[in-house]
């Protein structure tokens, strides 16, 4: 253009002081899709409990999207974050217990398959996968177990822990109620399943209310020695 | 990926060939081949600009950088140790911490190498747990094939050359290995910036500054006895859990002697720092 040929510029404002700050826009490999995720270990049980609620920014992309994902017949895994690396996690994981199963002749016990699930993540240590996971099952004793882990493999073993958009609201009460945590003068009894479910649900109840991720519906899987069973309560949907 | 590979169970031996396919320069080739407007690296794979990353503890007012919208991993602690002729004493506080979430106060920040040794874990958690049992399965098979157990010293420098060939790509890693071999007790500091020293006492983390002041004072006294030494260590981290923020939770002293390693005590800080206060 005849205005600019003497700058060389290809954009006539440039080199008149007139651009408007650059903004660059780079691709970012990952996405939050909220969900909110919950185990609590007992003497003889398990729960794994999460919401159904797949959202991205403003939107919900499904109310019907639980966070629980069946690995054995005693081990349940809650993934929450970015729904696109949970996905690819959970097909991983559940690869390696076929391999585990076809070489040595018998299912992977919680433990073992909570030490797998820190490797996998920390392969990946420089490209995390941006997945927040909680592990629930049985012991090789029977005893109800919980491992919860970091988006690169470091991991612990619990007897209760919230994870997801919810946790920091979850996990005090959680502490409170089943840790006892200061409270003083109070007698420590022992968690029994009945107590365990309500108080799922109440706190998720409380967390729909205050999370604008958690909400639609709750899935709680119970893992006993009889197997696992499914129960899904309704949330607020709003 | 190699190192994926060190991680499959059939592999005998780490493989040699890692990090020597890795590109030698590999931050700066990324950024001559694809320069800044680019869309093609996802943001983390990049050096970031001003002072390098985290290192054992997270300077005084700057964060460590999180890998994506929100992605926070576990830092964050006060850990220490130092030599006496009966041993060596380690105490580590255990907190864990995502951001400004305290992710948990029960954490194990001692980690077994063999029998007679310890390995503490400062700095980014998945990191210290993962290299340093790289380290104890390492140390088992040189055992195996010396029939000598392995001394503090090649253990921590096998660790140190170790992360040392990830040095700028992120690791954060502010490790004590204590020991007792056939020199004595032994303690090195290793680090993910590739230092390795050896020392009669060392605090690390980012309540280790509070922690040396108790430790320092204190450390000819602590010589006299196992129960003074242990003693010493507990207020040390109970002094710096009052005073940092991300240190906290319970303190857990062990000790490293010629018979190996024990735990001597664990104790919540609320319930010390109601007795210290006190007296």
């Amino acid at each position: 253009m005849l205005s600019a040929a003497g700058c060389g510029l290809s954009r006539p404002e440039a080199g008149y002081g007139l651009e408007a700050p650059v903004q660059h826009h780079r691709f970012s490999p990952y996405t939050f899709n909220g969900g909110t995720v919950l185990a609590i270990a007992g003497e003889d049980f398990c729960i794994v409990a999460s919401d159904t609620r797949l959202s991205e920014g403003y939107s919900i992309h499904s109310r019907d999207s639980p966070k629980c994902y069946k690995l054995t017949e005693r081990t349940v895994i809650g993934c929450t974050g970015f729904h696109g690396d949970c996905l690819t996690l959970t097909k991983i994981i559940e690869a390696r217990l076929k391999m585990y199963k076809h070489s040595n002749n018998k299912t992977m016990t919680t433990g073992a398959i909570a030490a797998m699930l820190s490797t996998i993540l920390y392969s990946r240590r420089f490209f995390p996968y941006y997945v927040y996971n909680i592990i629930g099952g049985l012991d090789e004793e029977g005893k109800g177990a919980v491992y919860s882990f970091d988006p690169v493999g470091s991991y612990e073993r619990d007897n209760f822990k919230a994870g997801g958009s919810a946790s920091a609201m979850l996990q005090p009460l959680l502490d409170n109620q089943i840790g006892f945590k200061n409270m003083q003068n109070v007698e420590h009894v022992p968690l029994t399943l009945e107590k365990a479910l309500q108080l799922v649900k109440d706190v998720f109840i409380s967390a729909a209310e205050r999370d604008v991720y958690t909400g639609d519906a709750l899935k709680i899987c119970i893992v006993t020695k009889d197997g696992i069973k499914e129960q899904t309560i309704q949330l607020r949907k709003d | 990926m190699a190192l994926a590979s060190v991680l499959r169970a059939e592999l005998a031996e780490f493989s040699p060939n890692f990090p020597k396919n890795f590109p030698k320069n590999f931050p700066k080739n990324f950024l001559e081949d694809f320069p800044d407007d680019s869309e093609g690296i996802p943001e983390i794979l990049r050096d970031p600009p001003g002072p390098p990353r985290v290192l054992a503890a997270p300077p005084w007012g700057f964060e460590a950088e999180p890998e994506g919208p929100g992605l926070q991993i576990l830092h964050g602690t006060t850990t220490l140790a130092f030599k006496t002729p009966h041993g060596v004493t380690v105490a580590v506080d255990s907190r864990a911490t995502a951001g400004s979430y305290i992710a948990s106060q029960s954490v194990r920040k001692v980690l077994p190498i063999d029998g007679r040794m310890l390995g503490t874990m400062a700095g980014g958690a998945a990191d210290c747990a993962f290299w340093q049992r790289l380290v104890a399965r390492q140390c088992r098979v040189q055992e195996l094939r010396n029939k000598e157990p392995v001394s503090v010293a090649a253990a921590s420098k096998l660790l140190a050359n170790l992360v040392y060939q990830y040095k700028g790509l992120g690791l954060s890693l502010g490790t004590m290995l204590c020991g007792w071999d056939k020199r004595g007790p032994g303690l090195y500091y290793v680090d993910s910036e590739g230092q390795r020293v050896a020392g009669a006492a060392f605090a690390v983390g980012s309540g280790s500054s509070y922690a040396y002041g108790v430790l320092d004072r204190g450390l000819a006294a602590a010589a006299r006895s196992e129960e003074a030494a242990c003693e010493l260590a507990r207020r040390a981290i109970a002094q710096a859990a009052h005073r940092d923020a991300y240190s906290g939770g319970c303190v857990r002293v062990m000790h490293v002697g010629p018979e190996g390693w024990k735990e001597v005590s664990h104790d919540d800080i609320a319930e010390l720092q109601d007795k210290y206060l006190e007296a």
